[in-house]
């Protein structure tokens, strides 16, 4: 598998709106029949100076996707982003990140584990498969998608690491750059740089992916670009985004949204329905593109998979 | 002069409302075109209280009453923007649940205040006709002087509904805190000390 560099564009390039939607349309039939690493080329999406990255190789399919949704079409997954770091608009994330450099990039992984180590981005995914995985993500905020993500499994990059028997959280550290990320100077509330964390079962699960792509190609830079966490049966708060360090911790560590205020953020933040927010009852949400709202589902509909991850624990306590 | 300034400022007033009308017709309403009503239509509630607020210290200041007579006008324009939030809310966003309204009122406190607020603003617009002046007599500037704990609700209920950044709630809140300071009567005598008085506007 290779990311290529994004070239810079020429004018010739730039795809005027007709092309863009027909290809999107395109994209959209075409994703879930397997042929999304075929397409070539860059798109400049409408309205804002983001090249959308070069398409991705080799990708296979995983039985784990959700397969029975509609997909979030690509215009809204790329204009409705919450992505602090360049602002608490949903639209900052597109029209604030233009200069937002993600190529070279470095991630470091460290602490409890036997081989910690310093990689550029492109040989660090180099060994692994990248998989298409479609799943639904569910905001605090009381929205959703269904998103065709590529990435890897999270617990395929971390067993490369041996984590040692100290190692019972993983922490995800997004990346700190206040000159390129006006959010990260203007929102003095919040600790930057954004930090998340797993438990290291969670983080061990089969479902917890690091994407690098989405419809097949390379991550915008309002995705998360180059490399974030996605965790499909907790809030979307749980996906940092432009990560630069995963460490293996032996503590629970704090998290920038229970450092922010622990009685409306817990550490666990699964989507749960019976557990409201105080400002947002989590029992229904709308799925972006429909009018009326549908009920919320235990773990956002992945019950099945992780609801063994937390036997015995009480749900409303450990939110 | 005088007889297009009201119909103007009732134009402008309206324009907000166009746009609205216009960025749904150009697909400018954002990927979650409810909450973008919400926001926009609860944000010209509150411009409209605090414009509307901001008529009698102008006139402590430029000693004018020029700008008077528009203020039940623009207090209505506050009312109509409410009206819509409130109505977007309740059908868009609820879609007649009242369950779960009913829920979010007794439970979150962003719309208790916000709630409160829209409730005391209905007998304030019920009650804005000449006709209904002359009938309440005295009471009647009793009742509209709601208007300031009413909009002190919908600025702490903007400033409960943030997810981290308060600052344009805060911004807010000293702009109606400064209108506030500046209607008082102090401000006048202050004001005929510093600026001489003028006779008419
Ligand atoms: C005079 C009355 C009211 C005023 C002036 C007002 C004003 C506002 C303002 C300024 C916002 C924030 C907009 C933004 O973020 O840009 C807002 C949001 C909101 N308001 Fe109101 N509001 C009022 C009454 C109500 C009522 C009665 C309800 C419902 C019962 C309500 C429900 C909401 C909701 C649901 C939001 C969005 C919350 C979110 O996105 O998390 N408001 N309002």
């Amino acid at each position: 598998m290779q990311i290529k560099k994004q070239d810079p564009i020429k004018s010739s390039e730039i795809t005027c709106k007709t092309d863009y939607l027909s290809r999107r349309d395109f994209l959209a039939r075409t994703a879930g029949v397997g042929m999304v690493g075929t397409l070539a080329g860059t798109t400049l999406l409408p309205g804002s100076n983001l090249a959308y990255g070069a398409a991705l190789s080799n990708i296979s399919k995983s039985p784990l996707s959700t397969t029975d949704e509609t997909l979030t079409d690509l215009e809204s997954i790329s204009t409705y982003n919450n992505f602090l770091e360049f602002g608490n608009d949903k639209k900052d994330a597109s029209t604030k990140s233009g200069g937002f450099t993600t190529r070279p990039w470095t991630i470091t992984f460290e602490g409890e584990c036997n081989k910690p180590g310093v990689f550029n981005l492109e040989d660090f995914i180099k060994p692994h498969q990248l998989e298409e995985r479609i799943y639904r993500l569910r905001c605090i905020e009381a929205w959703s998608m269904v998103i065709p993500w590529v990435g890897i499994p999270l617990a395929d990059v971390l067993k490369r690491f041996e984590p040692n028997s100290n190692a019972k959280f993983v922490t995800f550290t997004t990346v700190y750059r206040p000159e390129q990320m006006p959010g990260q100077k203007k929102n003095t509330k919040l600790n930057w740089p954004y930090k998340e964390a797993l438990r290291i079962d969670e983080a061990m699960h089969p479902l917890s992916l690091l994407a690098v792509g989405m419809y097949g190609e390379d991550l915008m830079n309002q995705n998360g670009a180059p490399i974030r966490l996605v965790v499909p049966w907790k809030y979307g708060i749980k996906g940092p985004k432009s990560i630069v360090k995963i460490s293996f911790v032996s503590a629970q560590p704090d998290t920038i949204w229970t450092l922010f205020d622990p009685k409306e953020f817990g550490f666990y933040s699964n989507v749960n329905p019976e557990v409201d927010h105080p400002r947002w009852s989590q029992r229904k949400e709308r799925r972006i593109g429909n009018l009326i709202k549908q009920d919320t589902l235990m773990f956002n509909g992945y019950a099945d998979q992780v609801a063994s991850l937390y036997t015995g624990m009480d749900l409303k306590k450990y939110f | 002069m005088k007889v297009i300034i009201k119909p103007a400022v009732f134009i402008l007033s309206l324009l907000p409302f166009f746009a609205l009308i216009y960025y749904g017709f150009t697909s400018q309403l954002t990927a979650n075109p409810i909450e973008f009503i919400t926001h926009y239509t609860g944000d010209w509630a509150l411009y409209f209280l605090l414009i509307t607020l901001a008529i009698s210290p102008l006139r402590v200041i430029t000693g004018s009453n020029a700008y008077t007579r528009f203020r039940r006008m623009l207090g209505l324009f506050a009312f109509f923007y409410a009206y819509l939030h409130f109505t977007t809310y309740f059908v868009l966003d609820q879609f007649f649940d009242f369950q779960a309204i009913i829920e979010d009122i007794v439970k979150r406190p962003y719309i208790t205040v916000g709630f409160t607020a829209f409730v005391l603003l209905l007998p304030l617009a019920v009650t804005s006709t000449q006709k209904m002046i002359m009938r309440l007599g005295s009471r009647w500037r009793q009742l509209h002087s709601m208007i300031y704990p009413l909009t002190g609700l919908a600025i702490l209920h903007y400033y409960w509904l943030v997810k981290a950044d308060t600052r344009t709630p805060i911004m807010l809140g000293i702009i109606f805190t400064s209108l506030m300071i500046l209607r008082h009567p102090w401000a006048k005598q202050i004001r005929n000390r510093v600026l001489p008085v003028r006779k008419k506007a």
